[in-house]
């Protein structure tokens, strides 16, 4: 059933949504799940959108997008049969288990769930629902409090499909696992992916997450996102977002680290309309290491909001975050971390730092590196800039021949590279690399790196023929 | 370590919050409660012109609209604003010609806290103005200064003999409806300090305000008003101490500074407020709202700022850069101890071409307390070529108290420099080893480091001071090892 949700009340609408919809739609939902959208859509009632007055909120505005009108789906699109072949990605060199999601659903190969050596499970979480009631009654809605969280509780109680892994204990996935989170209707948009992630103890998994739009119509995404990684695991996330300038992304991820664990996320936002990342990162055991990492290179009038939360509630843990962006045109740029250190989380080392360069008066960078500590034994340190290129390093340049611009390019390749040296994967590190350069001079479009290379002029829907593909 | 160091360690590490002693003085009390009578009273009572009880009105008015701001991070209960004393002053003479007709316990009082107002007997120049609960009882210095043409007074003598002064200039930096506690002390502020140097006149003597609740159950709501006209000079210090009492009292204060063109102004506070006993009780609630405007180009404002005092601290003194090469300048130790919170910081609002301003902030917290620097750097589109340099640190000693950074940096020039940078973490344990090997005793070896680590403050201080900061720093941190 689709539903258009018209401007006046995004909120009571919603709301409305879900009690008229509830029997119809989710109604073969076990009750763990049953339960728990219930709490969530009546915490949404109360709590509502976050709006400008709150103090996280402050910089991202979601008055706009929520004005305009949406539609909501609650069954899947047509399916398409080869995702493989279809969503080649450019990146060449890269070998990945690859799967696909088109407009928040995940499209499905041999019946929504996938097995990968070792035991390994990805496919769609509504699969994952029915097949593994277990897995999920475990895990599923625990890490993502929708306590206070009006976005998180909206997307609870309307979840339906997203993407689902399991790795069991002792396994290492050989491959990185890609997602393609394809956005491509010819109508306004409103979806809600759910992702569950759950690492074994002493597993390994790099998982490439890579959000598009095809079309250049309105979208507004709110995803949840929920990991967890159990003892001596290991978990990278890099995440590549890549859209038009009319969506709007809003990501809630939860990472919940146990003791020994290992944590790496890496977000580089090269094209986005309005994007608010929302990374919270518990760290819930000891010896745990949690890297932060992103790149934000903005211009016309992009926005991006960088919102994260590293909780060191148990000792001896790591956590660096490194968060690094170029501002161009009108773009603004929001930086807002907090590092908090809980009682009795002694012997914490916690880094943040957040680097900013603007390329005109009319680009606006608001950075909030915030510290809040409450035991003693701890090294904290955060760090903020804001400034230019450095002069003296362009002289150098200038004064050995370097043209100006070639310099320049020089400079905010260096810029960004303490960033793109951070991913681990090689041939996505050099893709990564060239991607950075092309957006730098300003070539990279939104269709780049897609096979598919649609224009305007020709409008591409999953059902037309693939002859037309290189 | 220099003997001094040394008698000044011996001295203050045995003592506690030595100015909380009561005066028995005169008074002459407003009943409790806050309505528009109470501000016509108070008003009437200081034969006010017209204009200034139309401002406390509004003010008042403004007030009622408004709410207590929440995104502190502090935790208080709340503030019953009819319980609270709005007016009460130590009964005097009218006029006051010589120091002889001061009241002698008042006297008595001053020169238990150190401070002589006696002129004579002052080895320094510094002139003080001594502001006992609501009112201003005497200011020192006067004739001296005046041969300057610097006017010196309290806040009501200003009202009276400058009104002109007074109502160009009150609240042009921080308006009535600025915040709820600007707004709550627009309306029944009952004096304070007013300062005025004239154009290019290099203030000779260090001008100073000392504040002291005495009263029980009393608000104390002063406003300060310092004017320094292009190219003048002048450099001012604010203390301020209360009795121990076992209920809360409520401080709100409004400190205005305006430097013209090529004016410096150095504002120096070494804040003493009796903070609680070591379980919580008690304390003063000091909510201030302090901001300077460097209004010509090249001025300077430069705040020096030594926290110790106060079971609530709410305070942000800040600078609005709008003259071009305009400087602003915040230094801050701020130290808090058993149940003491802290959220205190500063705001530079960057306006001008070529402005600069730099922040040092460093808190220590000890006990069971809650320390947190909260601060803004704000560059406007305009502010060609600004320059922001930041350090926050916090030290931390024991693992019952918190310490917090809240730095917001919004830049709209691509032309601006901005750096913050901030540690936490504890005293560390070589340093402390180092100390105590040598025969210092832990708590000597952690004032030693505490002061070394908040040296970079003090050396701003006037000498004076510093010295008085350094031992408080002492007494403030006092049975925190453990």
């Amino acid at each position: 059933m689709d539903v258009i949700l018209t401007e006046y009340s995004f909120k009571d609408k919603m709301v409305e949504l879900f009690h008229e919809t509830v029997q119809k739609n989710f109604n073969n939902d076990n009750p763990y799940l049953k339960q728990l959208r219930k709490e969530a859509i009546q915490e949404f009632e109360k709590v509502g959108f976050p709006s400008n007055k709150q103090e996280k909120w402050r910089n991202t505005n979601l008055s706009k997008p929520l004005k305009l009108e949406y539609v909501h789906h609650f069954e899947p699109f047509e399916q398409i049969t080869d995702v493989g072949q279809l969503f080649m990605c450019e990146v060449h060199e890269l070998e990945s288990h690859l799967f696909a999601q088109l407009n928040g659903w995940f499209v499905h190969q041999n019946g929504g769930i996938n097995h990968l050596p070792g035991g390994v499970i990805v496919g769609s979480l509504a699969s994952a629902f029915v097949q593994f009631p277990e897995i999920i009654e475990k895990y599923y809605g625990k890490f993502a409090p929708y306590q206070n969280n009006g976005l998180v509780a909206l997307n609870t109680a309307f979840a339906q499909d997203g993407l689902f892994v399991y790795v069991p204990d002792n396994v290492v996935v050989d491959k990185p696992v890609q997602i393609i989170n394809l956005i491509n209707l010819t109508e306004n948009l409103f979806i809600q992916p759910r992702n569950l992630i759950i690492l074994g103890r002493n597993s390994k998994l790099q998982l490439l997450y890579c959000d598009h739009s095809l079309l250049h119509k309105h979208s507004l995404i709110n995803s949840v996102t929920e990991v967890f990684i159990d003892e001596n695991a290991e978990f990278e996330n890099y995440k590549l977002q890549n859209k038009d300038n009319d969506s709007t992304l809003i990501t809630n991820v939860w990472i919940t680290q146990k003791s020994n664990s290992n944590m790496l996320t890496n977000v580089l936002t090269l094209n986005p309309g309005t994007i608010r990342n929302n990374i919270n990162i518990l760290l819930d055991g000891r010896n745990c290491n949690a890297e932060l990492y992103g790149l934000y290179l903005l211009d016309k009038e992009q926005h991006v909001d960088n919102n994260v939360l590293v909780d060191h509630a148990k000792p001896d843990n790591y956590s660096n975050q490194l968060f690094k962006g170029i501002l161009d045109d009108h773009a603004t740029g929001v930086f807002n971390g907090l590092v908090m250190v809980r009682k009795d989380a002694q012997k914490t080392n916690a880094f943040q730092k957040n680097q900013n360069i603007l390329l005109t008066d009319k680009a606006t960078i608001d950075s909030n590196p915030q510290l809040e500590i409450y035991a003693d034994d701890v090294k904290c340190s955060h760090g903020s800039t804001v400034g230019q290129l450095d002069n003296e390093a362009m002289f150098y340049m200038r004064s050995r021949g370097i043209s100006e611009e070639v310099a320049r390019m020089a400079l905010m390749n260096a810029f960004a590279s303490a960033i793109i040296d951070k991913i681990r994967i090689e041939p996505l590190r050099n893709r990564i690399n060239e991607m950075v350069s092309k957006r730098l001079r300003g070539e990279l479009s939104i269709c780049d790196q897609c096979i598919l290379n649609c224009r305007d002029e020709r409008k591409i829907s999953f059902d037309i023929d693939l002859s037309g593909i290189r | 370590m220099s003997n001094d160091q040394q008698n000044i360690l011996d001295e203050v590490t045995s003592q506690e919050y030595k100015y909380g002693f009561y005066t028995d003085l005169e008074m002459d009390i407003f009943p409790k409660g806050l309505n528009e009578d109470t501000i016509r009273a108070l008003s009437a009572k200081k034969n006010e012109p017209p204009f200034m009880l139309e401002f406390r009105l509004n003010a008042y008015r403004k007030w009622l609209t408004m709410k207590e701001p929440d995104w502190a991070h502090l935790k208080y209960p709340s503030i019953d604003y009819q319980d609270i004393i709005y007016y009460a002053a130590p009964k005097k003479k009218p006029e006051l010609e010589s120091l002889d007709q001061v009241d002698p316990e008042l006297i008595e009082t001053f020169n238990k806290l150190g401070i002589s107002l006696d002129e004579q007997k002052r080895l320094t120049g510094v002139a003080v103005d001594a502001v006992i609960d609501s009112v201003s009882v005497k200011t020192t210095f006067q004739e001296t200064l005046a041969k300057h043409g610097i006017i010196f007074c309290s806040f009501s003598e200003a009202v009276q003999n400058h009104p002109d002064l007074v109502e160009k200039y009150m609240a042009t930096v921080v308006p009535p409806d600025d915040n709820y506690f600007a707004a709550l002390n627009s309306a029944v502020f009952s004096d304070g300090s007013f300062c005025f140097i004239p154009k290019g006149v290099r203030c000779p003597l260090e001008l100073s305000t000392y504040f002291r609740i005495n009263a029980a159950n009393t608000g104390q709501f002063e406003r300060t008003l310092i004017i320094a006209e292009e190219g003048s000079y002048v450099s001012y210090l604010e203390g301020c101490t209360a009795p121990a009492r076992s209920e809360n009292q409520l401080h709100a204060a409004i400190v205005e500074i305006i430097a013209m063109k090529d004016a410096e102004v150095k504002y120096s506070t070494v804040q003493n407020w009796y903070p609680g006993n070591k379980n919580g009780e008690g304390g003063v609630y000091n909510f201030v709202t302090k901001r300077g405007i460097c209004k010509g180009n090249n001025s300077k404002i430069s705040w020096t700022q030594v926290e110790t005092g106060s079971a609530i601290t709410w305070k942000y003194p800040s600078v609005i850069l709008q003259g071009d090469n305009s400087i602003g300048e915040f230094y801050s130790v701020a130290v808090t101890n058993n149940h003491q919170q802290a959220d205190t910081g500063t705001k530079m609002i960057h306006i001008g071409k070529n402005t600069r301003s730099t922040i040092i902030s460093k808190g220590i917290s000890a006990g069971k307390s809650n320390n947190s620097y909260r601060g803004l750097v704000k560059v406007i589109k305009r502010a060609v070529n600004a320059r922001n340099f930041t350090q926050c640190d916090s030290l931390l000693l024991g693992d019952k108290c918190g310490a917090h950074t809240f730095p917001y940096i919004h830049n709209e020039n691509s032309s601006s420099i901005i750096e913050h940078e901030a540690t936490t973490s504890k005293i560390s344990e070589d340093q402390l080893f180092y100390c105590k090997q040598r025969g210092i005793d832990t708590e000597n070896a952690i004032a030693l480091i505490v002061n070394g680590y908040a040296k970079e403050v003090l050396k701003h201080l006037p000498m004076e001071f510093a010295v008085e900061a350094q031992k408080l720093l002492a007494v403030s941190l006092e049975g925190s090892v453990g």
